[in-house]
């Protein structure tokens, strides 16, 4: 596993302040990892500790105060508004902990947004939801709405989304927070093969037990880096 | 994003909550539907009067004693219009293209015949009054030059006159009516013509203008002189040609203001023309005001929609939607409000004004400009109160909008 081809994620140096009137809050602090493809990570800890802010980061929808960040070796750091939109676009499958589909929007349509976004042709774009949801074994809710199917539903059709633009990595923040937990270890057994399969993963999560589906672990504490674990070869299944 | 399917994303947004769309498309409905019934009623009542006045011909030159431009009340007893006038037109000089002309003095006077009695309009005319106003007799004749010239007492009746004094089917051509208790043969019965503006020329009676200021009105001066040109396209020329004679009959100093005016029917039209489509302008001005109302109303609900859609915006730039995408969508979608409501406001207006048509028995008419107007003037408020939510939803940082609460 540890080549030396380039990392998907290299996070160098990245600090994070947060201004709040006349208060200076350090949300991170220094931080500098590498992610590789076909790593599965899970960032963890309490709140507070700057996992989400790294995950904000990472997904491009936030910039660091100072630090470099690249992906694939393309230092976005610089990159403005727009040029950020295509990064998340193509490079990064988001699974959030809730409010993940358009609501009034049928399953088919929530999979095809981020194609849209990407002007693939309408009839390709189809092919390729259903493609996707076949692979979460949903195709045939594809035509049902998003707010008529179950939760853990709700979820594996955000990974097919997320999955749908065949991202460099897929960044899933506490994607089993709403979910009993039993569906939640059917997600995560869906995680592993997902990895299995080539992906690069990164899950945000402050459950041990979630976490512990991950190959690695990177444990996070007051905005630095408390400890960064690669799993022995027992990942699987800790039930 | 495809245009396309930012229109089929708005309708399915606006769908979604079906009762907020329409109470917000209500005020552009009331707009639009106000704006389409105040031009075309205005449309309509130009032309039922416009058409008319142009039933009495264009080719009528009018000439009114008293200057205009001391306004009407100017005019009002001025006694500067004299039969000899009348005559000095039409026999001084044949190359000024006129065709005939009739001096007309009238005044209201009470007529009492067969026991009943009405009030009615008289009206002193010679014969070529009947052809100028297209007046036609159903019996006997109308007044005629011999009448004039002999000092007559004849009148011709108009039908509501006639009905009202002698009812239906009555032999009225030989009767003798009074007017202001002075006997006159009746000679004559106008065609029904109905209401035209504001007169009814059915209830009105003619005499000859000779008999009418000597015997009726006992005045040697005339209200108005009619002149019926031959040839309209040199009305202008005719109009100037009568202005000096006139001038030089009554002895205006040069540069004075002359102690009459003339007027030509086709300036009529044009003045009303005016008057009608200013006023129609102004009314439906008003009613725009409401558009503008409407528009608050828009960008007030979208403003609230923006809000309520923070995260869904937060997840849509997470997909990948950029500053662009978003602010299309929520136009895209305050258009769409605007332009729906001012189709329903389009069919509202055009039924409402396809009724009052059918009752106040104006044309129907609805031009294609006024519909024009109606969907830009829908499309522009859309655009104009959508921009400023479309651009605070579009400027929303991804990372504010999936964190809101």
């Amino acid at each position: 596993m540890t080549t030396k081809q380039v990392p998907v994620i290299s996070f160098q140096n990245i600090c994070k302040d947060y201004i709040t009137g006349a208060q200076t809050y350090q949300a991170l602090h220094n931080i500098s990892f590498d992610i590789s493809k076909n790593e599965f990570v899970a960032i963890m800890g309490p709140s507070g500790s700057g996992k989400s802010t790294t995950m904000h980061i990472m997904g491009a929808l936030d910039s660091a105060t100072s630090g470099q960040y690249l992906l694939r070796n393309k230092n976005i750091t610089e990159y403005d508004d727009d040029a950020l939109a295509e990064i998340r676009n193509k490079e990064i499958g988001f699974i959030f902990q809730s409010f993940n589909l358009l609501a009034r929007t049928s399953v088919l349509k929530n999979v095809e947004r981020p194609m849209m976004y990407a002007n693939i042709p309408p009839n390709q774009r189809k092919e390729r939801a259903l493609q996707s949801l076949k692979l979460v074994g949903l195709e045939d809710k594809a035509e049902n709405l998003s707010n008529h199917i179950s939760g853990g539903q709700i979820q594996r059709v955000a990974i097919a989304r997320a999955l749908v633009m065949n991202p460099s990595i897929i960044l899933a923040d506490e994607p089993t927070g709403n979910l009993d937990s039993k569906t939640a270890h059917t997600i995560m057994d869906f995680f592993q093969e997902l990895n299995r399969q080539g992906n690069t993963i990164v899950l945000i999560t402050h459950e041990n037990d979630i976490a512990a589906y991950a190959k690695r672990v990177i444990r996070l504490h007051d905005g630095t880096i408390k400890s960064d674990t690669i799993h022995s070869n027992k990942t699987h299944a800790n039930r | 994003m495809q245009i396309g399917e930012l229109f089929i994303t708005a309708l399915s947004a606006l769908r979604s909550n079906i009762l907020r769309t329409l109470l917000t498309m209500l005020g552009i409905i009331i707009g639009i539907a106000a704006v389409i019934l105040i031009i075309s009623l205005g449309q309509g009542a130009t032309k039922a009067i416009t058409d008319q006045i142009s039933s009495f011909g264009t080719n009528l030159v009018i000439i009114f004693p008293g200057s205009l431009s001391q306004g009407p009340s100017g005019t009002a007893g001025v006694k500067t219009l004299t039969v000899a006038d009348a005559e000095a037109i039409l026999n001084t000089n044949p190359s000024l293209n006129i065709q005939s002309v009739s001096p007309v003095v009238t005044r209201s006077f009470l007529i009492i015949a067969n026991g009943q009695h009405v009030n009615a309009s008289v009206q002193g005319v010679g014969e070529p009054y009947g052809h100028m106003q297209s007046l036609t007799v159903t019996q006997g004749t109308f007044i005629t030059d011999d009448y004039v010239s002999g000092l007559s007492r004849v009148a011709v009746l108009g039908p509501q006159v006639a009905l009202d004094l002698f009812g239906e089917d009555a032999e009225v051509v030989g009767q003798i009516v009074k007017i202001d208790n002075r006997s006159f043969r009746v000679v004559g019965i106008t065609e029904p013509k109905g209401t035209s503006g504001f007169t009814n020329v059915d209830e009105y009676v003619y005499v000859p203008y000779s008999t009418a200021m000597k015997v009726l009105l006992g005045q040697d001066f005339v209200q108005t002189i009619l002149v019926e040109t031959k040839n309209t396209n040199i009305i202008d020329q005719t109009m100037e040609n009568i202005r000096s004679l006139l001038i030089t009959r009554h002895k205006i100093a040069d540069g004075a203001d002359p102690d009459f005016s003339l007027r030509s029917s086709k300036d009529a039209l044009s003045t009303l023309g005016t008057v009608t489509g200013l006023l129609t302008s102004l009314l439906a001005g008003i009613a725009a005001i409401s558009l503008v109302v409407g528009g608050i109303g828009i960008m007030n609900i979208m403003l609230v929609t923006v809000t309520e859609r923070t995260k869904e915006v937060g997840l849509l730039k997470a997909l990948g939607a950029k500053r662009r995408d978003i602010l299309l969508q929520f136009l895209i979608e305050s258009v769409v409000l605007t332009v729906s409501g001012g189709a329903i406001g389009i069919a509202i207006g055009v039924g409402a004004t396809y009724g009052i048509t059918k009752v106040a028995n104006i044309p129907f008419i609805v031009s294609a400009s006024s519909l024009a107007l109606a969907v830009g003037v829908s499309t522009i408020v859309g655009l104009i109160f959508g921009i400023y939510p479309a651009k605070k939803a579009a400027d929303l940082q991804p990372i504010d909008a999936l964190r809101y609460e």
